[in-house]
């Protein structure tokens, strides 16, 4: 089959699978924004705060924010920020970075995690991260 | 004799670092409790407990800073501003009784920052502010939640419970004055 044979009912059942695919991560999302609440005494995306912004996060070295007063233990990590740091670090932030200003005792619920990881995921795509 | 009644927190350190030598030891206790029975049983707090008190610290002055921007907004009405300003007198005995028993426990307290860079263009409306105040409280009790199991002082963690709880209640009176369900949730995380 080309694009010139498609017909309507082609094109939907394709549009269909296309939003079957992206709805469980917008509900993630939706359900990391929630969780995200919990960080909202300190962080922002866009701002830094008590902790630093998350704006530009994924990619990022620890502790590499100009300006912001990292722990030395947050500075000296070498942590890179991507998924996979960011599950481990938020079920026990003090276990993997004994000495971070982080005092938090982290997010125990994987499923939790994740969709607050994709939350992020999503904020750093947003127009308040591309300003 | 509590650290409270110390003349100077040199003469407080002094005092507590000849009880305990390097060791960060339970008398924080004497501080937070106001008397000294408790601090023998209450385990020993840690550097990384100062640690803790130092971040909430931290985020009680950007508190007492964003009760003062919204108070300045002119966008209060009389009541909310006697409410707002009612709950930065809270935040403000926090901050004063977290600095204390960080400069008694040998640690330096951080530091009002002089810009928060609040998201001033986004408060238009009295309910633009409570909102603001309504997120920042319900973050602080989950950060107060989250540091809780962590000081090595029980009686620490005990007061932090406290502040906690207190955070709580202007979480629910902002929710209510903003209309929502005060008490959204059987449990917070």
């Amino acid at each position: 089959m080309n694009a010139r044979s498609a017909g309507p009912r082609t094109w939907g059942a394709a549009i269909a699978l296309a939003l079957a695919a992206t709805a469980p991560a917008a509900q993630d999302a939706l359900r990391g924004e929630q969780v995200y609440a919990r960080c909202l005494a300190c962080h922002a995306l866009a701002s830094d705060r008590v902790g630093p912004r998350h704006c530009g996060l994924f990619g990022r070295l620890a502790g590499s924010v100009p300006g912001f007063a990292y722990s030395p233990a947050m500075k000296n990590s070498k942590i890179v920020w991507d998924e996979k740091t960011l599950d481990l670090f938020l079920a026990k932030p003090l276990k993997m970075v004994p000495g971070t200003s982080m005092t938090y005792d982290g997010v125990p619920d994987p499923g939790e995690r994740a969709d607050l990881i994709a939350y992020l995921r999503q904020a750093n795509a947003s127009p308040e991260c591309r300003k | 004799m509590s650290f409270l009644r110390m003349r100077t927190p040199v003469e407080a350190r002094r005092l507590f670092l000849g009880r305990s030598g390097l060791l960060l030891s339970g008398t924080a206790v004497a501080l937070l409790a106001g008397h000294d029975a408790l601090a023998a049983k209450a385990g020993r707090a840690t550097a990384g407990d100062v640690q803790i008190l130092n971040t909430a610290l931290g985020a009680e002055l950007e508190a007492i800073a964003a009760y003062q921007l919204g108070a300045d907004s002119k966008l209060l009405e009389k009541p909310v501003l006697d409410l707002a300003l009612g709950f930065q007198g809270h935040h403000k005995a926090h901050a004063e009784l977290l600095a204390k028993t960080v400069a008694t426990l040998g640690g330096k307290a951080v530091v009002a920052k002089s810009d928060y860079n609040f998201p001033v263009d986004q408060l238009k409306a009295q309910a633009d502010v409570l909102r603001f105040a309504a997120k920042l409280e319900q973050g602080a009790v989950s950060a107060y939640l989250g540091a809780v199991p962590l000081f090595g002082n029980r009686e620490l963690a005990k007061a932090a419970a406290s502040i906690l709880g207190d955070e709580a209640m202007h979480w629910a009176v902002l929710r209510q004055a903003l209309g929502e369900a005060p008490v959204p949730s059987a449990f917070m995380s």
